[in-house]
């Protein structure tokens, strides 16, 4: 590591601790839902380690306690993780010419927060030398709270009372996620009408709102940027 | 649930997860998103996650419940006019739940 990388990574582990106070949570919380939901204890905790995602691990969490098919999990998962589609496509230019084994492990740490973090820091300071430094300070803590947190909600998952109604974080955790997407008109828009269609496609089996949700939405969003404010 | 579910559930969706994270990290430089297509990915993130939590606060035992009297949903009104003004997860939370148990104890206390 040069003194220039140095700097990079330490400056990614200072704006890391911003958001580790919202990880925190999301991660005990999906923890206690994943064991509340009849996970049991090691695969929870594997499945945290594997799929390092909570909006993921959350649905497939419900997916599984109602005995859904393998098959509209994955379904679902796709839907819930494509939007690391396009963090991956605008961080590539940052990142180009790093050997695989760096590509591989900042791929796998790739999250929400971390992403929010580089590409701010990316557009602030383009010609930086060991960009992937700072990627990966800031991943690293995110990546060990989201397991320590989710670990300590396995565990406590089942001595939780049920009258506290935690599981309703989880719904709140998705809250904190989506709003501050939700930038301008043609946002809104798209956040609308996933939500109606959702709400109004319950019935329907499988989760198969949710797929109709995101078809919307995109379609909402699109429309809504083509028309003069 | 099957034990054997839960393994296939996790290695697919590991797999998966993995994939679209790192899809653009080890696809050649010359490929390149369709506009369009990248587009309309901007909006996945509000559309699919708005998605994830709405049922759960207008939806209760399996109907619509758009009244006053569906604590969870008041709840996520307040949930999402913290995380507006602050941008805070761990308060969204908080305060989330706070005001369900509130809005809880208020319609408990009215109905009887």
């Amino acid at each position: 590591m040069t003194a220039q990388e140095r700097t990079e990574f330490s400056a990614g582990l200072r704006a890391a601790l911003t958001v580790l106070p919202g990880i925190f949570p999301f991660g005990v919380v999906t923890g206690v839902a994943m064991a509340a939901g009849g996970i049991p204890p090691l695969e929870a905790i594997l499945m945290s380690f594997v799929v390092f995602a909570g909006a993921s691990q959350l649905a497939a969490t419900q997916l599984l306690g109602a005995a859904a098919p393998v098959g509209v999990i994955f379904v679902t998962v796709f839907f819930i993780n494509l939007r690391f589609v396009m963090y991956s496509a605008s961080m590539r230019t940052h990142l180009a010419g790093l050997p695989l084994r760096w590509r591989l492990g900042l791929g796998y740490l790739l999250a929400d927060n971390s992403y929010a973090l580089c590409i701010t820091r990316y557009t602030q300071h383009p010609g930086a030398t060991g960009k992937h430094w700072y990627c990966l300070g800031v991943s690293l803590p995110v990546w060990l709270t989201w397991q320590v947190a989710t670990i300590l909600g396995v565990i406590a998952g089942a001595s939780v009372p049920h009258a506290w109604q935690l599981e309703f974080a989880a719904p709140l955790a998705f809250v904190a996620l989506s709003v501050p997407f939700l930038r301008d008109r043609a946002m809104v828009c798209a956040a609308l009408a996933a939500g109606i269609t959702v709400v109004l496609a319950h019935p329907l089996p499988l989760r198969m709102g949710l797929v109709l949700a995101a078809v919307a939405g995109i379609s909402a969003g699109l429309l809504a940027e083509r028309r003069p404010a | 649930m099957s034990l054997a579910s839960i393994w296939v559930a996790m290695l697919g969706m590991g797999l998966l997860t993995f994939l679209l994270r790192s899809s653009f990290l080890l696809l050649p430089e010359g490929v390149h998103l369709p506009p369009i297509l990248r587009r309309a990915l901007r909006y996945v993130p509000a559309a699919v996650l708005t998605a994830i939590y709405a049922p759960e606060l207008l939806v209760q035992s399996g109907a619509i419940d758009f009244s006053p009297q569906n604590a969870r949903l008041l709840a996520g009104v307040v949930a999402i006019w913290v995380a507006w003004r602050l941008r805070r997860t761990f308060l969204t939370i908080v305060a989330g739940m706070l005001a369900l148990h509130a809005f809880g104890a208020f319609l408990q206390y009215f109905r009887y």
